[in-house]
């Protein structure tokens, strides 16, 4: 009989975040079909009862917690033994969370700890003959496998977007407390702070419907003979603007920095996606600009309807991997739909 | 103050980006059609582990540079011969396979026993650097395994950008949600960094520097410790190539301002 745990961190300002209700309802969902299993949930953070209030009129039957200032940052030392603390409390045999970055780095290690196994990035979560099967993806996002595991406790990691958030009502959790000894050595890491671009310059946005797909076409020469990358980044920037979209960069561009090649200056190695950049999760992708082969493209592995935009009808980004392939000049195009959504965003 | 620090870099090889993977049912298990034949590349986020760890080491004195790799013998050879011309460093090699389909727990504990055994090691100045992730594996999981065996506490994923204070206490920066970086203070060695990029660009070859590098090179391939992994308790259902193939619409010969007006009804859909 499976106890199913599933292991969440509270926000700074003591909610859950989408990606821990998603955690949730693939919990409940293995628990629905595994007879005679038991779900639990444990958070973690500075304070975790309004939390727990959040989703008290889920599935779960109890919750563990554990609370204070030393766990209310991401860190190593005290989040894994925080996790560690409510496994064992909780005696489970499958974890269930987030792949936050926060889980990310600390649950492998509690898998270790504990004598179970680790599954990151999961996408998937079934059940057959009463085994459970998880499905992830291998060599970066180009082939997905489905496993099964005998050893436990089995720690699986929920990719943040892939799949639906539990819709769990609101009500009174009675949260039992897990005491956690920490040492000095515990706290030899602080967290000093969070870095992030001003809000005007900041290009990645996860919550975007659009992922805006930047080529390195944008930096080569033109019709004309020339570079125009200072007008690139002007159209560019605007279509962010003004379409609200997240911007990711072929690995191509991004390198070229590295080289110290003329590029787009707002473009660092956190829009890279692809090969060795991210795989994220956006409603539609329009793609400019891009070329290259078919690992190259797997940056838009999860993005739902694709465009593209490329004066090369036979593009490895669009022929078979786009929806819709515009062969056209994305200087030109973008220029008018920038003018397009400019004239729309006008109040009235 | 200058600290001496003995940084041990963990990675391994991958096949070639650009090459067409295929996976098969092999009585292993899942692999990849042709696996011994593809070219092979150090693993790109392991890479970028390798050469912060070099600039470290030329930037605190004293300090060195182990490379301890996992996989196939014969393929670990043909990757040095390229990897060994980039930074200094001395090989650990294990002999064993470097599949993705291998469980991290057992690369874990391969790696851990490998880097406990080097000759000299002071855990009071160790760091442990590789990938945050693989190109083949991809689960992000091995390194943090590699640090609880070795009793590290202090460790840091994403990593971007390490720098060592005055006082002997290291800055590091690792991504997390949303284009951010957390910024984490931590009193020192020894600590487990998985980076991400880094800052660095790939070193040019160095001919001098490949020279004194396969002096160790190729007596530590030549004793290499093969390694067998168990995989105890884990099957594979399925291993397949996504099938999912669009029909792509080509649209051509429409102006630009057509375009742009298809585009945005589309956004706005």
């Amino acid at each position: 009989m499976e106890t199913i745990l599933v292991l969440a961190h509270t926000e700074t300002n003591g909610s859950l975040a989408a990606p821990a209700r998603e955690a949730l309802h693939t919990a409940a969902t293995l628990h629905k079909s595994l007879a005679g299993s038991k779900l639990v949930v444990g958070l973690i953070g500075d304070h975790v009862q309004a939390a727990a209030n959040s989703i008290a009129a889920g599935p779960a039957t109890k919750y563990f917690g554990v609370t204070g200032a030393d766990f209310n940052q991401a860190r190593y030392a005290t989040d894994a033994a925080a996790a560690e603390a409510i496994c064992k409390a909780a005696q489970a045999t499958v974890v269930v969370a987030p792949a936050t970055s926060r889980w990310a780095r600390v649950l492998p290690g509690v898998a270790q700890r504990l004598g179970g196994r680790a599954d990151t990035h999961v996408t998937g979560v079934a059940v057959a003959d009463g085994k459970i099967f998880v499905s992830r993806w291998y060599y970066r996002q180009r082939m997905e496998g489905a496993l099964t595991r005998i050893p436990r406790p089995w720690f699986l990691g929920i990719d943040p977007g892939s799949q639906p958030p539990c819709e769990c009502g609101a009500g009174t959790a009675a949260v039992e407390m897990v005491p956690v000894e920490l040492t000095e050595a515990a706290r030899r890491t602080t967290v000093a702070g969070i870095r992030e671009p001003k809000a005007d310059a900041q290009t990645i946005r996860p919550d975007a419907q659009l992922l805006f797909v930047t080529g390195a076409g944008w930096t080569k020469k033109q019709a004309d003979g020339q570079t125009h990358v200072p007008e690139a980044e002007k159209l560019i920037l605007d279509f962010l603007k003004q379409a609200r979209a997240s911007l990711g960069s072929s690995k191509s561009l991004v390198d070229l920095g590295g080289e110290g090649q003329a590029v787009l200056t707002f473009l660092s190695h956190l829009n890279q996606i692809g090969q060795t950049g991210a795989t994220p999760r956006h409603a539609k992708g329009l793609s400019t600009c891009c070329h290259g082969e078919e690992p190259h493209t797997v940056g838009w592995r999860f993005i739902g309807e694709r465009r593209a935009i490329s004066l090369d009808p036979n593009c490895g980004w669009a022929r078979g991997k786009a929806d819709v392939l515009y062969v056209a000049d994305a200087f030109a195009v973008i220029a008018n739909v920038n003018k397009l959504l400019a004239a729309q965003n006008q109040p009235l | 103050m200058s600290t001496a620090y003995q940084i041990v870099v963990c990675g391994s090889i991958v096949p070639d980006p650009l090459q067409t993977l295929e996976p098969i049912a092999s009585p292993a298990g899942p692999a990849l059609k042709n696996e011994m034949m593809l070219p092979a590349v150090l693993d790109p986020w392991a890479g970028h582990a390798l050469y912060e760890a070099a600039a470290l080491a030329k930037s605190q004195p004293g300090s060195k540079v182990w490379l301890v790799s996992l996989g196939p013998k014969a393929k670990l050879q043909q990757v040095m011969m390229t990897i060994a011309q980039k930074v200094p460093f001395e090989l650990v090699a294990l002999d064993g396979s470097a599949s993705g389909f291998t469980d991290a727990t057992d690369t874990a504990a391969a790696l851990a026993e490998a880097i406990a055994a080097i000759p000299g090691l002071d855990k009071s100045k160790l760091l442990v650097f590789g990938g945050w992730e693989s190109a083949s594996r991809g689960a992000g999981a091995t390194m943090q395994m590699v640090g609880e065996r070795l009793g590290i506490l202090d460790q840091f994923q994403g990593v971007d950008r390490l720098t060592v204070n005055v006082d002997g206490s290291l800055e590091i920066l690792e991504r997390i949600e949303g284009g951010k970086h957390q910024v984490s203070k931590c009193a020192g060695a020894p600590a487990l960094l998985g980076w991400a990029t880094g800052n660095l660009p790939e070193p040019k070859n160095n001919p001098q520097v490949g020279m004194v590098n396969m002096r160790s090179v190729m007596p530590a391939l030549q004793k290499a410790r093969p390694v067998k992994f168990a995989g105890d308790g884990l099957a594979f259902a399925s291993v397949a190539l996504p099938k999912q193939l669009r029909e792509t619409q080509v649209v051509k010969d429409k102006l630009p301002d057509d375009i742009a007006k298809e585009i945005v009804e589309w956004i706005k859909q």
